[in-house]
This record gives C-alpha cells, sequence and structure tokens, in this order.
C-alpha cells in the first residue's frame, strides 16, 4: 500500500483506516443523535400537537444524554430461561450490521473507509445480517411474544429485501457500476437533454425504483406501518421485550443509526449524494468539507420522511404486508429493471 | 398453568392422531398465549389466553376478575349517598353516566322526581360524560392499530369537555354529582357558552378524526371485514349500545326505553350500520359523539329554569320493594336492580353493566382471527375494565 495524504500528514494503510473509522463512528453517532432529537422528540411532538422534552437543554436539546444515562444505569436482566450467550450476542450483531453499512457510503472524494468496487452489492448484504440478531433475540429471551415478533421480522426483511435489491437494479443499470463513487460521479456530471445544471440524480428517471425503495426500507427499519416485529399493542415490544439496561440502548441506536444508514445510501444512490453538479466547477479541495455537510443533509431529510411516515400511518397486518410486498412491489420493481434496460439501450 | 386431566390428555392425543393421518408434512404444534392481564392492548387487567396456530388463533377464552372489587357487596353496607361515589368507578372514562340509572331507581322507589331543570341538566351530564369516554375510544382504535397520533388529539380535545365537568362538579374523572330528587349543584355563569364552543371542539375533532381514518386505506384494510358480528349472533350475547347498533340492530335506550331523562324532546338519530364490522363500530361511535354533542348544545338552548332539587328528607331511607332502571350509557346497557327492605342500605343491589356482556363474545368472535386482529376487535368492542370487574 502507498501511503497516502492525510491532514498533511503521511499515514500507513491501517493508520489512516483507524482515523476514518474513529471519525465514521462520531459522525454517525451524532447524525443518528440528531436525527433522534429532531424527528423522534420533536418533530413529531409538533406533530401530536405537543411540546416534547423541554427541560434537558434549551428546548430539551439534551434530553437524549438524559435517555442514555438512564438505560446505562439501569440493570442489564436476562431472563432465567434465557439463552444467555446467544441473547448477548444478539444485540452486538444487530449493531455490527449496521455499523458495517457506513464503511461504503461516501461522503467526499475520499471520505470513505472502504471504497469497495461492489459497493451497493455489499450494502444490501450486510443490511439482511440484522435479521440473523433479531431471530437470535426472539429465540434467546425465551418468551413468546419476542419469538413472534422474531419471526414476523424474519419473514419481513426477506420479503422486503427483494424490492430493495430489485429496485437498486435499476440505478445500477443506469450508473453502469456497483460503485457508489462510481454512482455518486454518474449522478453529478449527468446531464438531462444536454442540460447540466444540476447534473442527472436518478430520482428523476428512477422515481419508482426511488418510490419502491423507500417503502422497502421503511420495512427493513421496521417502522410503521410495517412495525408488526414491534408492535407494541400486539406483541409488547416484539423480540425487544426482554431486554433492558445497555442492551436496549443498542437495540435503539441500532434502529435510528440503521434510518440514518439507509437514508444515506439511498440519497447516494437517488439524489446524487455527497457530490454537487459537476457543472458548478467545484474542486475536490472544497468538496472534501462540503461532501460530507451535503449528504448529510440529504440523509438527515430523507429520515424525515420515514419519519413522517411512521407517525401518520397505521399499522399493517403481517399477511397484508406479505401481500403488498409479493403482489405489487416485486412485479412493479421487474417492470422497472425491464424499462430501464430498454431505455439505456435506446438513448 | 392450568391442570390437564387426564381425558384432555387423550382428546388432545386422539385429535393429533387423526390430523397426523390426514396431514403427515405439514404437522404443527400450537402454542398458548397469554394476552394479559397485562398487556397494553387490554385497558386494564383482563386476560385473554389464545390458543394460535402459527399467527392463527384456534381458540380464545376471556378470564376477568383480577380488579374485582366487590361493589355489589360493598354497597349493600353503605347509604345511599355513598353509594354514588362507589358506583362512581364502574365506568371510569363516563363516570357521571354510572350515577344516572342507580339515581333514577333509587327515586322510583322513593316516589320522587327530580325537577325539569335537574331533569335537563342531567341528560347533558349524561352526554357529556359519553363524549369524553368515547372521544378516547376513537383515539385509542389509531393506538390500537399501530398510529399513536390520533390519541394525542383525542387527549387534547377531551381535555376541554373534563374541563367543563369540572367547572360545575369539581371532579373531572369522578364527579359524584347526582343527588337522590336533583342535583347537588346548579351550573356556574357562564358556564353555558364555554359549553357551546366546547361542542363545537367536539365537533370538530369528529370531522378531523373522520378525515384521518376513514378514507386511510390502511384502516380500512385492517378494520373492514374483521371481526364481524351478525345481529342474531349479537343479540344472543346479549351485546348493547354501539356494538348492537354496528350489528344493525336498531335500539337504543334513549329513544326506545326512556326513563326519566329528556332524551325524547330533544332533535337526535339513532345511528346504526348494516356490516358488524370493526368499521362498523367504530363509525357508529364517531356518529354517536357528534349526536351527543348536538344533544349538548340543544339542552344548552332550552334549558328550563326553576329549582335544581327536589323535596328529598334529610336521612334517606328508601321503601321496601325492588326497582330496575337502566339507560344507554357509553358502553351499552348499564343498570341496577335495587332490591330495598326500607333500610338506609340497600339489601341487594345487582348491577348490570354493559363491557362485561360486550365481552363474553370474545370466545366466538375471536375464532380464527390473526393476532392482530385480536386487538383490533378487543379495541373496536370497546371494554372498560371497571366495567367488567366490578
Amino acid at each position: 500500500m502507498t501511503p497516502t495524504l492525510m491532514f498533511g500528514l503521511e499515514l500507513a494503510y491501517w493508520q489512516e483506516t483507524i482515523i476514518k473509522v474513529l471519525l465514521g463512528l462520531v459522525a454517525l453517532l451524532l447524525l443518528t443523535g440528531g436525527v433522534v432529537y429532531l424527528y423522534l422528540f420533536k418533530f413529531v411532538s409538533f406533530m401530536q400537537s405537543r411540546l416534547g422534552p423541554m427541560e434537558a437543554g434549551p428546548y430539551g436539546s439534551l434530553q437524549l444524554l438524559a435517555e442514555v444515562g438512564k438505560w446505562l444505569q439501569k440493570e442489564d436482566i436476562a431472563t432465567e430461561k434465557a439463552d444467555r450467550f446467544v441473547f448477548r450476542l444478539a444485540p452486538a450483531i444487530v449493531l455490527a450490521s449496521t455499523f458495517v453499512l457506513f464503511a461504503v457510503i461516501p461522503a467526499g472524494p475520499t471520505a470513505v473507509v472502504s471504497d469497495l468496487g461492489t459497493g451497493i452489492y455489499f450494502v444490501l448484504a450486510m443490511s439482511s445480517l440484522s435479521v440473523l440478531g433479531i431471530l437470535m433475540a426472539g429465540w434467546a429471551s425465551a418468551n413468546k411474544y419476542a419469538l413472534l415478533g422474531a419471526l414476523r421480522a424474519a419473514g419481513q426483511l426477506i420479503a422486503y429485501e427483494l424490492p430493495l435489491v430489485l429496485a437498486v437494479v435499476g440505478v445500477v443499470i443506469a450508473a453502469g457500476s456497483l460503485n457508489l463513487q462510481d454512482i455518486v460521479a454518474a449522478q453529478a456530471s449527468g446531464e438531462i437533454f444536454g442540460w447540466d445544471g444540476i447534473g442527472n440524480p436518478f430520482i428523476l428517471t428512477q422515481i419508482v425504483g426511488f418510490t419502491i425503495f423507500m417503502i422497502a426500507v421503511q420495512a427493513e427499519l421496521t417502522q410503521s406501518p410495517f412495525d408488526m416485529p414491534i408492535a407494541e399493542s400486539e406483541l409488547v415490544a416484539g423480540y425487544q421485550v426482554e431486554y433492558s439496561g445497555i442492551r436496549f440502548l443498542i437495540y435503539f441506536i441500532a434502529e435510528f443509526a440503521t434510518a440514518v444508514a439507509f437514508a444515506a445510501i439511498a440519497s447516494t444512490l437517488f439524489l446524487g449524494g455527497w457530490a454537487l453538479p459537476t457543472a458548478w466547477g467545484l474542486g475536490d479541495g472544497v468538496m472534501h468539507v462540503v461532501g460530507p455537510i451535503v449528504i448529510s443533509a440529504k440523509a438527515v431529510l430523507l429520515v424525515g420522511v420515514v419519519f413522517w411516515v411512521r407517525f401518520t400511518l397505521p399499522r399493517f397486518r403481517e399477511d397484508q404486508l406479505q401481500t403488498l410486498a409479493w403482489k405489487f412491489l416485486i412485479p412493479i420493481s421487474l417492470a422497472n429493471i425491464v424499462a430501464t434496460g430498454v431505455l439505456k439501450v435506446v438513448f | 398453568m392450568t391442570a390437564v386431566t387426564d381425558r384432555q390428555k387423550l382428546q388432545y392425543i386422539a385429535a393429533k392422531a387423526a390430523d397426523s393421518r390426514v396431514n403427515v408434512e405439514l404437522e404443527t404444534e400450537g402454542m398458548t398465549l397469554n394476552i394479559g392481564p397485562q398487556h397494553p392492548a387490554t385497558h386494564g387487567t383482563l386476560r385473554i389466553v389464545a390458543r394460535l396456530d402459527g399467527e392463527q388463533v384456534v381458540s380464545a377464552e376471556p378470564i376477568a376478575g383480577y380488579m374485582h372489587r366487590g361493589k355489589e357487596k360493598l354497597c349493600e353496607v353503605r347509604t345511599y349517598p355513598q353509594i354514588n361515589t362507589l358506583i362512581n368507578r364502574i365506568d371510569w372514562l363516563g363516570s357521571f353516566a354510572n350515577e344516572v340509572p342507580f339515581i333514577l331507581a333509587a327515586e322510583q322507589l322513593m316516589g320522587i322526581e327530580a325537577p325539569p331543570r335537574a331533569q335537563w341538566i342531567r341528560t347533558m351530564f349524561f352526554e357529556m360524560s359519553r363524549i369524553s369516554n368515547l372521544i378516547l375510544f376513537l383515539g385509542d382504535m389509531g393506538v390500537q392499530l399501530g398510529a399513536v397520533t390520533p390519541a394525542f388529539y383525542a387527549f387534547r380535545d377531551r381535555e376541554f369537555v373534563l374541563n367543563q365537568i369540572e367547572r360545575v362538579t369539581g371532579g373531572r374523572f369522578h364527579p359524584n354529582f347526582d343527588r337522590i330528587g336533583g342535583l347537588k349543584d346548579d351550573l356556574p355563569k357562564g358556564w353555558i357558552v364555554d359549553t357551546k364552543a366546547v361542542m363545537e371542539r367536539v365537533r370538530d375533532f369528529c370531522d378531523e378524526i373522520e378525515e384521518l381514518f376513514m378514507n386511510a386505506e390502511i384502516f380500512s384494510a385492517r378494520t373492514r371485514g374483521i371481526g364481524v358480528i351478525p345481529a342474531d349472533v349479537a343479540m344472543q350475547y346479549g351485546l348493547s349500545g354501539a356494538n348492537a347498533r354496528a350489528s344493525g340492530i336498531d335500539w337504543d335506550l334513549r329513544r326506545d326505553a326512556p326513563s326519566g331523562l329528556v332524551h325524547p324532546e330533544l332533535d337526535w338519530k339513532v345511528w346504526t350500520h348494516p356490516d358488524g364490522d370493526s368499521f362498523a363500530r367504530f363509525w357508529v361511535r364517531l356518529q354517536e359523539v357528534r349526536e351527543a354533542s348536538k344533544m349538548v348544545d340543544q339542552i344548552c338552548d332550552g334549558l328550563p329554569s326553576g329549582p335544581i332539587m327536589a323535596k328529598v328528607p334529610r336521612i334517606i331511607k328508601v321503601p321496601a320493594g325492588e326497582a330496575w332502571v337502566s339507560t344507554e350509557n357509553p358502553l351499552g346497557e348499564m343498570g341496577y336492580y335495587i332490591v330495598s327492605k326500607g333500610d338506609l342500605t340497600p339489601f341487594r343491589l345487582k348491577i348490570r353493566s354493559a363491557s362485561f356482556n360486550n365481552v363474553s363474545i370474545t370466545p366466538w368472535l375471536l375464532r380464527g382471527v390473526y393476532v392482530p386482529d385480536i386487538i383490533t376487535i378487543l379495541a373496536s368492542l370497546y371494554f372498560i375494565l371497571g366495567d367488567i370487574d366490578r
């Protein structure tokens, strides 16, 4: 490996990777915390004609710290009949599958932990790992509600993995690459009938794919109207029902970090990612700074959409959810692939 | 765990053997799921023991009694004014409505009639407790289906109704305002104007809920055709109130058997729905809130003047005899059967509350539905635990 230049220092590959991972983790936790405060605490409160947290810090902005402090203090209980080892491992797997996603999401010309050639493929593969953790949690909890929730989660995540992948295929055809940096570049340098003022974000040509992707993301995140695995009015808290203290906190972080991750992926695939249109003539030097801000802003906006839907719609029933996935989303996304392929050849 | 007798075991083994001959490949073992007594969807401590095959309910049995307070027995050692406090806690969301049939029954035994103004105000509070009760149902239905937002709207607008009740009675939840022969107090100054504004708000809330739910695809998919109760089954199980009217039974005690309240003098309508499903039960209750708010408006306009208390002896002794009075309460038909031997206390008091009968249909209704539908059906049947376990 050739040493790379970073902050004016010559760093070995491992040093560079460690710095990127640490920066990525900090950025991820800040973003997740920001999203939780902004949407889960405030945005939703205003939707529901209430104030939300107001006491901790100005406008309750430190409420999340108080909540984290509370969870850290609580006893970490595993039920008597639980399979202790699996029970404790499960949250770690869920969280890991989330963090790994951030490794390939580019936030600038070089701001990516690992610029994989098969980036989006890796993302889709890793995101489905979380179902393993959820199944482990449901089984190891020795609780019927948890088991029902975990089985629902498994059925749901598998059903919605397909439209998710198929929706991405349209983008991959249009960009001609699986690499996320190439997909970003294709959008930044694209043109709409010869006009390159805003590049060519794929949301314009792949609006069907974008819609299906966001619906599938909603289901992957198990947010309402697809929140049957948690379904508090039916299954109390689904697979999370026996967790307390820091392990519940890990599920909580994983839930919202995954929301941020999928929003970042969606903005990379459909909204142009970190890049600003090439026609604006901004150099790499500027984009090192602006890129992370651009993609964060887009991701936060998309998370807003996820939460907006979550707090507007009631929950589907399990069979209705499967019907939606298999009878509507998958055929539509297949048709979308065919249409994209045909148009790609024609133009 | 309940003890399983040998006979039950043998039956189970025989049933399994019969199944396995038909379907060797797909044989699965069922699971017993205890929904309750502590569960977010049961509004208290109702326990439903559901035998599941996957997510489908094979059989379900409601088990009440976790909150039994022995009200009927307690009433036997309390004087009539004291009983009034006690029965406030039966249906705690529409407390005033609990008092009315009891007071009417006692008045019937004593041969007293409340003055007209008291009767009108009684009817007004009767309908206001219906509003405050059913508003919560309208919001809660959303929570049970996974949409939390309507519940907050419901709590927000119910507050205004409760405030109006509090301004007169001093109690938000438990007014304890009705007296044998009339009412405790008259209305305060300016109250009627404010109440009419609140009723306007209630109707706005109904419009809001209608917009949120009626055209929502997911709400329709979750409630239409779920938990269908045909009219004859509803009658067999003794369903009353909105549950019966949602099955197309045109029966409302306020219209068909008025007992001392002024409903016949008001202009209102009994709504029914032919479908009998969860959606119909929701829809009927929504219309009932609207009708009730209109009734309160009419009472505000047409309130007669005069005293609010008839001449009643200081120490209330109810003459020997028996009386049964039932009224159309928010949850359904509620009645009191008083047996008096001429003492300070009733000899026996039988309380008929609506929720007990409404819930008794669940074993029939829950058979074959999916787990999420259990919650929809329970929410749409709408029971208050205090109304099941007295």
